[in-house]
């Protein structure tokens, strides 16, 4: 009863995407009817150039959350910066009238002004010389990463203890969740590092495992949030991984670094190909996070461009056959989307879980090997 | 602009042919679809990460 819950929720979630993201752009496609004969090459022109900007806007991180931005359905957040001095006010100080976040805002003698998503700082009339103040702000991806984080305390805790209270039993939405647990541990945990030690790796995966699926899907909902699409987040995600891999590096896993062929060649022989092996060894542990960093984001981008484009179609053909064809087009996308948001962060685990498997590696299993 | 196309055929050849080849193997052997399943993802990830940096490349 409950999956078929999710699964509704699911499609809703799916569904509303295009309708919520074409309902802030309607008055465009009434111009476009009204005067589709003379004008229609300039109304295209500026019709793509919006469009083009809307998509823009909507990936980059913004200092307030703007949930139906022309209906000005939209929340300040707090703006923390560190210029000889702590600064902190609302993100509502840059709005101008129109309900644009391009104003100057003034804070303790000093102002600031948004250009391309960045604070700058600038004189009193607003010239930008371009020079950033530390900037530690909520904005809206860090809001997100904040209630995503509750959401799995909350969510995680309680189906803990539903297991303490219940007799080993999970209740409530954790039913839902516990499969899913289990096969992150036998599926991806327990195969990739070895019996002996993916105890030790197990939280951080699910951790990550879920984090990054949490945030892919409140990525498709109407809350209209690119987290795992930007670059710094995936970075972080990335950066964790690398320290954990070679933090928790057995001395099998320097000695495959550093002495990949062991005893099987005499040294002068080893000399020659290590001059080429070790600095490509070297470089491959900075290339495989760097690899996890670049999927995660460059899946979820693509595909929020590619729905949002898909969506923007409808005011570029203005008629109800291009319309249709392409809601039907941004619909079915949607829920291929669905299925990349955990096939991402599956993906993300999986790969996490086969370089702690490297970093995690003893050579006992030679011995077996033998045996066998 | 030509050149990412081109990455984009490649990739689309790539995953093709691993998901084919996945099809052929799962044929053969469905007791080992897991593994063969987790093997097909990883490689058809690392191809389709080689696609993206094309693509970002150029844009």
């Amino acid at each position: 009863m409950r999956l078929k819950n999710f699964a509704k929720a699911l499609i809703l979630t799916a569904l509303t995407t295009p309708v919520l993201a074409s309902s802030s752009d309607t008055n465009h496609s009434d111009t476009d009817h009204n005067e589709h004969t003379v004008s229609d090459q300039n109304e295209a022109v500026d019709t793509k150039e919006e469009i083009k900007s809307y998509i823009m806007h909507h990936l980059e991180d913004t200092y307030h959350f703007g949930i139906w931005d022309k209906a000005g359905i939209s929340f300040p957040l707090p703006v923390i910066l560190f210029d000889e001095g702590l600064h902190v006010f609302s993100s509502s100080n840059f709005a101008d009238d129109h309900g644009h976040h391009d104003g100057i805002a003034e804070s303790n003698g000093k102002h600031y002004k948004i250009d391309h998503a960045k604070i700058y700082r600038t004189d009193a009339e607003g010239t930008i010389n371009y020079n950033k103040p530390f900037d530690f702000s909520i904005t809206k991806n860090v809001m997100m990463i904040i209630i995503t984080g509750l959401l799995m305390l909350l969510l995680f805790r309680s189906l803990g203890k539903s297991y303490a209270a219940n007799g080993g039993i999970s209740k409530g939405v954790g039913r839902f969740m516990e499969p899913i647990v289990l096969y992150v541990r036998d599926d991806i945990a327990r195969p990739n590092i070895g019996e002996k030690k993916y105890k030790k790796y197990l939280p951080f995966l699910l951790t990550i495992f879920f984090f990054v699926w949490f945030l892919n899907i409140f990525g498709l909902t109407p809350l209209g949030v690119n987290v795992t699409g930007n670059i710094a987040v995936t970075f972080a995600l990335a950066l964790l991984v690398f320290l954990f891999t070679n933090f928790t590096g057995t001395k099998d896993y320097w000695m495959h670094l550093f002495n990949p062929l062991g005893n099987a060649m005499p040294w002068y022989g080893k000399a020659v190909l290590y001059i080429i092996l070790i600095p490509i060894e070297i470089l491959g542990i900075f290339i495989k996070p760097f690899s996890l960093m670049i999927r995660l984001y460059a899946n979820m981008q693509a595909g929020h461009i590619v729905l949002m484009s898909l969506v923007g179609l409808i005011y570029i053909f203005g008629n109800m056959m291009g319309g249709s064809l392409s809601f039907l087009l941004a619909f079915a996308i949607s829920l291929i989307e669905v299925l990349v948001a955990l096939l991402q962060a599956y993906i993300f685990t999986m790969l996490a879980a086969l370089y702690f498997g490297f970093a995690a590696e003893e050579h006992e299993h030679h011995d077996e090997a033998h045996a066998h | 602009m030509v050149g990412a196309g081109l990455v984009v055929i490649g990739v689309g050849i790539g995953i093709g042919r691993i998901g084919g080849s996945a099809m052929d193997a799962i044929a053969r052997q469905p007791e080992a679809t897991n593994k063969i399943q987790t093997a097909m993802l990883i490689a058809a990830a690392l191809i389709e990460g080689i696609g993206f940096a094309a693509l970002f490349a150029v844009s």
